[in-house]
């Protein structure tokens, strides 16, 4: 019965590859294993190059690779792990996502793997491991690179208007008026995805009661969102609503579309507080946008009076390869053959480095110089590595129904259909503990 | 209306009918049969099964009575998509009925350049939902939508992020691509009207609109009972379409059953909620098509056909 099943799923999953997929289980009588990751260009790519790199050095231990769709990814490996048939390396985002997979005894623990090879531990930021680690335990291998999330604006239109970028709270407040009074929004945002609106939270709470308040509501401690400083966080962002401080439409704005992005480099909004990967697809969308050096960013403003640290960040501390627990032994060695050679080898940093993103290796910066987004990079890698807290996105961190909860009343809250007090009783209902 | 060679065909395929009924060809329907109890009634056991357990989606399958079902109830979000899901519903169909009845009518006719514009009309047919809904989010989009292409600022409206638009957008949109599927359901029924009915009427002196009331819209009542079955009991099922275009928002205003379940299930991985809302879903299913069949005076196989 497994055996028709698999190839009907392997089949289900793109015409394309399955010819690849099927060689490979073929030459599985040995040790081939599989590879499941996300499309979307540049990272498809580089994903792709570092499988083409290993097949081509390792002849007897094949991997086959397939790429999915971001979205279309999410369920497809939840199905596959639920039905026994996800592939030997499975992508991930860490944190929640990974606990779901860990408690379902789904993906291997790598803990006693990392210790006897430390030289692949020690490699990576300490800073990425945390999201890979749960109950203590390591269950995935950090790749890629790191993801802060930026408060980027638009300098031509500061100009235009004739006003310097915010450092405070209290400057991003007083400047909504003034972006207003020209036609000109001072935020884009793409609320329709919902974490898009949640990265405004995710910094307010660190900058007015620091990375306290929501760690305490991540470890399920009693009424944690009624925190006085959460409250005075989520007032905050209705106040800015209140104030037109977005896009008119942003609930019906896209962040997959990148249409948040046009409104910024179109010079329709002001500021936007998005995700550093955001910058490539700037580039290569926005025309003279980045190139011409009409692109500023910043750290999230401090808030007058708050308690959290204005170095801290919050975003992806990493991407997350782990191995199914349900593998054969002769395919787990390869992948982790794989995570030893291949991942992050000097030619993938060096790629990473080219679209414009820092990969979570030790001394990444010294690539930094030749690049002709220098000047972004080392603001990237000041921002990850002087971070006092890197903390992870919270949709990621949290287990996928809480996670789903959140962005439910997130986006309530910036339609203003509720109060903060309820988003706090709302929130508290799913993650007391 | 020359459709007489199309009417006089009528009485005889329906008399072919009888003499098959006489023997017992029942083995027909097995192949049906089949594909019906493998992906229809299966599934829909194990659905009744999940909706009693808990489970994530990767792990074990627990049973767990009737928790799912007390969270399911007990949430104030199923009655809300209900009403949004019962709102769609009925909106779509009283938009859409009418407007598939008169294209219907219109098409039935067999001038040329009516052949020549139903072509045109079943264009939205032939489109995948989720292609027509991109295609809708990018022409109603705030600040690069059509409104701002063709400096029409009344087109510029907040769409699909002010609740009450959102929703008349879903409804406009679904309307959109399922009219031509109805008005093609009307069009053949309209052509199995007698010519001799609307001629009867002529001789006695009956207008344009006297014939439509009395003759076509009474004739085609058990088309229009057919075809709002298939739409209010489709428009329980929609999500492709919504799913695409507003993704349930803003906040939860178009978020209607289908996505509900959707969102519970493999979004916040409470498999067994989802299931409850599915059988939810199957069941006012299930009680609509009993109701229209009411509607339809119980007997759906008597004719209208004349002599009957």
């Amino acid at each position: 019965m497994g055996v028709p099943l698999a190839g009907a799923l392997a089949a289900c999953g793109s015409s394309g590859p399955s010819s690849s997929t099927s060689s490979g289980s073929a030459a599985a009588a040995g040790s081939g294993a599989s590879y499941w990751y996300l499309t979307g260009q540049p990272g498809e790519g580089i994903r792709k190059g570092a499988v083409d790199r290993f097949n081509a050095a390792n002849a007897s231990t094949q991997i086959a690779q397939t790429a999915f769709q971001n979205d279309a990814y999410k369920t497809k490996i939840k199905t596959a792990l639920g039905a026994g048939q996800a592939p030997t390396i499975i992508w991930g985002w860490g944190g929640g996502g990974l606990k779901s997979w860990v408690d379902a005894s789904q993906v291997e623990d790598l803990t006693s793997w990392f210790s006897s090879n430390s030289a692949v531990k020690d490699k990576l930021f300490p800073s990425s491991f945390g999201a890979a680690t749960v109950g203590g335990k390591i269950y995935a291998m950090p790749c890629e690179t790191v993801q802060p999330i930026v408060l980027y604006y638009n300098k031509s239109v500061f100009d235009k208007v004739g006003v310097q970028p915010p450092t405070s709270w209290d400057d991003i407040m007083a400047l909504v008026p003034k972006f207003n009074a020209q036609g000109i929004a001072p935020f884009s945002l793409g609320g329709q995805s919902r974490w898009t609106n949640m990265m405004w939270l995710e910094f307010l709470f660190d900058r007015i009661g620091g990375p306290e308040v929501f760690q305490a509501a991540f470890e399920g401690k009693k009424d944690a969102w009624s925190n006085p400083d959460a409250i005075t966080a989520l007032t905050k962002v209705q106040d800015l609503v209140k104030a037109n401080g977005f896009i008119k439409g942003f609930s019906s704005i896209t962040a997959d579309s990148n249409a948040d992005q046009a409104l910024l480099y179109t010079g329709k909004a002001a500021m936007m507080l998005h995700g550093a990967w955001t910058y490539g697809s700037m580039k290569s969308d926005g025309g003279d946008f980045v190139k011409g050096g009409h692109l500023g960013w910043m750290n999230f403003p401090p808030v007058a009076g708050g308690k959290g640290d204005p170095t801290n960040t919050v975003g992806n501390p990493g991407q997350y390869l782990s191995i199914s627990s349900k593998a054969t032994a002769a395919e787990k060695e390869t992948a982790k053959k794989f995570f030893t050679t291949g991942v992050l080898d000097s030619t993938e940093v060096k790629a990473w480095i080219d679209t414009g993103s820092i990969p979570i290796v030790k001394g990444a910066d010294s690539n930094i110089g030749s690049s002709e987004d220098a000047e972004w990079l080392k603001f990237l890698y000041g921002v990850s590595s002087n971070a006092k807290v890197f903390a992870q996105s919270w949709d990621q961190a949290l287990p996928p129904s809480a996670a789903e909860t959140l962005l439910d009343n997130i986006a309530k809250l910036f339609q203003l259909s509720i109060s903060p007090e309820q988003f706090a009783t709302n929130l508290n209902a799913v993650t007391n503990s | 209306m020359t459709a007489t060679s199309v009417g006089s065909a009528g009485p005889a395929p329906s008399r072919s009918a009888k003499s098959v009924h006489g023997r017992s060809l029942g083995w027909l329907a097995v192949p049906a049969l089949v594909f019906f109890v493998a992906f229809g009634v299966i599934p829909l056991i194990g659905v009744l099964f999940l909706s009693f357990t808990t489970w994530d989606g990767i792990g074990e399958v627990v049973p767990s009575g009737l928790t799912s079902w007390k969270s399911v109830l007990s949430d104030p979000g199923l009655p809300h998509a209900m009403w949004v899901t019962f709102q769609v519903a009925a909106l779509s169909w009283l938009f859409q009925t009418p407007m598939s009845i008169l294209l219907g009518v219109f098409l039935a006719g067999a001038q040329k350049y009516r052949a020549f514009l139903a072509v045109l009309y079943f264009i939205p047919l032939l489109l995948s939902s989720a292609a027509i809904a991109i295609t809708f989010k990018a022409l109603l989009d705030p600040n690069f939508g059509i409104g701002t292409g063709l400096g029409l600022p009344f087109m510029s409206q907040d769409w699909l992020g002010e609740p009450k638009l959102a929703l008349g957008v879903v409804v406009f949109v679904v309307s959109w691509q399922f009219i031509p599927f109805h008005s093609l359901i009307y069009q053949g029924a309209v052509r199995q009207i007698p010519t001799s009915m609307y001629e009867a009427a002529q001789i006695d002196g009956a207008g344009r609109m006297r014939q439509f009331f009395s003759i076509t819209l009474p004739q085609l009542k058990n088309t229009i009972i057919t075809s709002s079955t298939l739409m209010v009991v489709g428009s329980l099922t929609f999500f492709d379409l919504i799913y695409v275009l507003t993704a349930g928002g803003p906040a939860d205003a178009t978020r209607v059953l289908a996505l509900d379940m959707y969102k519970r299930g493999f979004q916040a991985n409470l498999m067994g909620p989802a299931s409850a809302i599915g059988v939810i879903l199957v069941l006012v299913g299930l009680l609509l098509a009993l109701l229209f069949r009411r509607l339809g005076g119980g007997d759906q196989t008597a004719s209208q056909l004349e002599g009957a």
